[in-house]
């Protein structure tokens, strides 16, 4: 039996009527179309799915959308703001911090919702914040050194 | 989101819409030739389709001045969509972002092998070069013409050719593309430019695939959409060599919307949502016989030396008797190494659309041609009918090649009757997997009075030889390799294996370089020092001392305990030295890898940054071989199904990694995706004997065996 369930998605709302038990990762790549996040364990160790709700890292893989009813979720899609990427976006880009790519969507929304918790970390509170993130290409150094730019270019702002 | 789903062109049809422009074929036999004889070790077990008539690579000078390399290379994280891209810019004198890349497209790029060993930049790369250069060469004619030059006093730059002497006569590529249709065929030879001329290769750029991936719009095979497309979830045996015995869909068939499809041994539930047909395919209740090997993670070893094949002498020079007569001290070791899965995070995925007698697959592979032809042959289409685009590949690492998951979706969604996306599970991931092979090395090695190799005898098992040959300057050696192929013959590994980012290389250099530093340690000689001390190769000497430049490095007796290791090897024509410090967590047996030096030598960089990002990228892959990545297995049974058991490094493995690009402009680009993974294994194991004065011989150097080995 479908659910309805209202949210608010990349900062708008959103109606679903889908089986609230669906977990956030298939609807999200299915009805709303937004492929941005990725599967790639379902268990909630990779952080390939990882999208923000309330501002907090989320694996969406686990995440029933019941439970996302009445919350505010963002994916990536949902950085770019008039043409304008995020500074996190642009630090990945400027510091090479990606190779196949697939898991960066996952990687950049969970150095954001550790920039919302902590907004000026250290590089080892960094590297602690993603450590459910697996990135099998080894893009980690650079990944670092990009969230501790982005970092300081928001000036302790998230 | 989708692609386009007006029907994709043909390649006649794409070529004839190309209307204006001029486009360069160029046929390089010879290149293909030698990379067919380097892929001795072919990733899988198919037969090589035949090498192309036509030719192998293609670059079109658009009406608006644009400039598009084709090739069936894909781009899986390595970042040849930038370097070949630079290669392109440089040599045809255009900005670097008026270059496109058309990539792994069976209709419209050349006919490609696939994209491992380390051969794009290799051999492909000159490809590129010399069609660009021709084309070069043709605007050059046309701009004579069009400008009423002489060609001498022309230049071309910037995608403008003008008159070097009155800079305001000059006329764009653009102007000289359109309304022509001129097309150049040519063999290998045309002049390229030389290094000093460069201005684009061998500048760092950024990424260019950089934008759409941080922003969520790069597109990956399971991202595609069509309309009407079903997800399927497939059903896969238990165990390697299980057989379906019986089949009760009942349950699953109550879910609405659900459709089973059985043909032949290809079971699958599909629905419009993957979710629900992957909670509807739990409801299948599947019987299997069982085979029972009795072979598990701790007996393979044993069974494969008892089953494994003659060696064949790869390498051999003087006499190993008089070498172990002239020896004072004789070492001998048996080295292992462990079956490792690739897991790309992105797993196999597929979307097939078979319409009457064409089909069109999205796959993630790295060998799109090989697709295409499995899909043909599944379905029963001439490989003609059948088109396999790749878009972005979420990594692969040698893993993406045997493209079941293409031929699963094509069979579908001919038996659907509508487009089937399939996309494995991570549990069926590790299941299907090609597994790096487990392999064994047995070394035996001598050593004079002054510290000098007297003899080396090594004997590679399953590793397939590559990085088997010694290359220290020892009078008497013979390098034998048992098992030239990374498949096994039948009856050896209990599943598939194949090639896995530098294959057998890891393997064989953790056999190598451990035994040296062996030797070592029992002539009291600081292990760098007795590694010069035995090489005469220039290149080899040149970048441990650029490593150990870079590291700070001091001679000590070893063990030092400072926890120090060096370890180098040669792959796919680069050479690479590494140095690490690490430390052993007290009671807990791990190995914790504080900082890595990398030096390599890899012939003229293109993109130097780039080179660096895949020298990082080895070092923190291999660091998972090295430490904690092992196929646990038993019975055909696949026991690890996620990241939970199998575990790779995570960001607080990171260690300090400086990389070192040693200079060596007179040698043509060499490998750069895998080499430096290859001496990761070894700087461990040694850096970890330095610290404990324990050695371990069997990979991965886990918390258990280190614990194991320091009680």
């Amino acid at each position: 039996m479908p659910d309805s369930i209202s949210l608010r998605l990349n900062g708008r709302p959103v109606q679903l009527n889908v089986d609230g038990d669906r977990r956030l990762l298939w609807v999200l790549r299915t009805e709303l179309g937004l492929t941005g996040a990725k599967y790639g364990c379902g268990e909630a160790h990779c952080g390939a799915c990882t999208v923000l709700v309330d501002g907090a890292p989320v694996h969406s893989c686990r995440l029933r959308v019941k439970d996302a009813r009445g919350r505010e979720v963002v994916t990536i899609e949902g950085l770019e703001k008039d043409g304008r990427l995020h500074p996190l976006q642009k630090a990945f880009m400027e510091n090479d911090a990606l190779q196949c790519g697939f898991c960066t969507p996952g990687m950049i929304m969970a150095a954001l919702g550790l920039l919302n918790a902590n907004p000026r970390p250290s590089e080892e509170q960094v590297a602690r914040g993603l450590e459910r993130n697996l990135c099998r290409c080894g893009a980690h150094p650079r990944i670092v050194r990009a969230i501790l730019a982005a970092a300081a270019q928001m000036g302790g702002e998230s | 989101m989708s692609p386009d789903t007006t029907p994709l062109p043909t390649r006649r049809e794409f070529l004839q819409r190309m209307a204006g422009g001029i486009l360069v074929f160029v046929s390089l036999r010879d290149l293909l030739a030698a990379q067919a004889v380097l892929e001795g070790a072919a990733p899988s077990r198919r037969v090589l389709p035949g090498l192309p008539t036509d030719f192998n690579a293609f670059i079109r000078i658009g009406e608006d001045g644009r400039v598009t390399g084709f090739t069936g290379k894909i781009e899986m994280g390595q970042g040849t969509i930038t370097s070949l891209g630079q290669t392109l810019a440089d040599e045809l004198e255009v900005p670097l972002d008026s270059v496109d890349m058309v990539m792994g497209d069976t209709e419209l790029c050349p006919y490609d092998m696939g994209t491992w060993g380390s051969m794009t930049t290799r051999f492909f790369g000159p490809a590129l070069q010399a069609a660009a250069a021709e084309a070069k060469a043709v605007l050059l004619q046309l701009a004579a013409e069009a400008l009423g030059l002489p060609r001498e006093r022309l230049v071309a730059k910037a995608g403008v050719v003008y008159d070097r002497e009155q800079e305001a006569r000059r006329i764009t590529y653009g102007a000289l593309a359109k309304g022509r249709r001129i097309e150049r065929h040519l063999d290998v030879g045309a002049k390229a430019k030389a290094f000093s001329e460069y201005t684009v290769v061998g500048r760092s750029v950024q990424r260019r695939d950089g934008r759409e991936k941080v922003t969520g719009a790069a597109l990956y095979a399971a991202d595609m959409r069509l309309p009407g497309m079903l997800y399927a979830k497939v059903l896969r045996p238990p165990a390697h060599g299980a057989t379906l015995k019986g089949l009760d869909t009942t349950a699953a068939e109550q879910v609405a919307g659900i459709r089973i499809v059985r043909d032949g041994d290809l079971v699958a539930v599909l629905h419009e949502l993957p979710d629900t047909a992957a909670a509807a395919f739990l409801r299948i209740k599947a019987d299997f016989d069982l085979p029972g090997t009795g072979l598990d993670d701790r007996n393979i070893f044993d069974h494969l030396l008892r089953v494994a094949p003659d060696g064949k002498v790869a390498a051999q020079s003087g006499d190993l008797t008089e070498g172990a007569r002239r020896a004072t001290q004789k070492f001998e070791a048996t080295y292992l190494n462990s079956y490792v899965a690739h897991v790309p995070i992105e797993t196999h995925a597929a979307l097939a659309r078979v319409e009457g007698a064409k089909a069109t697959v999205w796959a993630s592979t790295q060998n799109p041609f090989s697709a295409r032809d499995q899909v043909a042959q599944a379905i029963g289409l001439p490989a003609e009918a059948v088109r396999v685009i790749v878009p972005f590949v979420g990594g692969a690492f040698g893993g993406k090649t045997v493209n079941g998951q293409a031929v699963e979706a094509a069979r579908l969604a001919k038996a659907a009757g509508r487009p089937v996306q399939v996309m494995r599970s991570r549990a069926d991931e590790f299941f299907h997997d090609p597994f790096r092979p487990a392999a064994i090395a047995k070394v035996r090695s001598g050593i004079d009075a002054d510290g000098k190799m007297a003899f080396w005898d090594f004997d590679d098992f399953y590793g397939g030889g590559r990085g088997a040959e010694q290359f220290y300057s020892v009078p008497n050696h013979r390098t034998s390799v048992h098992g030239t192929d990374l498949l096994g013959p039948p009856g050896s590994h209990p599943f598939a294996t194949g090639a896995w980012r530098a294959p057998g290389n890891s393997g064989n250099t953790f056999a190598r370089e451990s035994q040296v530093d062996t030797m070592a340690t029992a002539a009291g000689i600081d292990p760098l020092e007795f590694r010069l001390r035995n090489l005469g190769d220039p290149r080899m000497i040149r970048v441990l001392k650029a490593a150990a430049e870079k590291f700070g490095w001091t001679p000590s007796r070893p063990p030092s305990r400072r926890g120090l290791g060096v370890a180098c090897a040669i792959d796919a024509g680069t050479y690479v030295a590494a140095m690490a410090e690490v430390e052993v967590v007290a009671g807990e047996g791990r190995v914790r890898v504080r900082r890595v030096v990398c030096a390599q030598d890899m012939g003229v960089v293109i993109n130097p940054e780039g080179a660096r990002m895949q020298v990082e990228g080895c070092i923190m892959m291999g660091l998972g071989y090295a430490l904690s990545e092992e196929v646990h297995f038993s019975d055909g049974r696949i026991l690890d199904t996620n990241f939970g058991t199998y575990r790779i490094p995570l960001f607080s493995w990171l260690p300090r990694i400086e990389t070192v690009l040693v200079e060596n402009n007179q040698l043509a680009p060499q490998g750069g995706g895998e080499p430096a993974i290859t001496v990761v294994g070894a700087m461990v194991a040694n850096a970890l004997h330095d610290a404990t004065g324990v050695r371990l011989l069997r990979l991965p150097m886990s918390p258990e065996r280190v614990r194991a080995a320091l009680a």
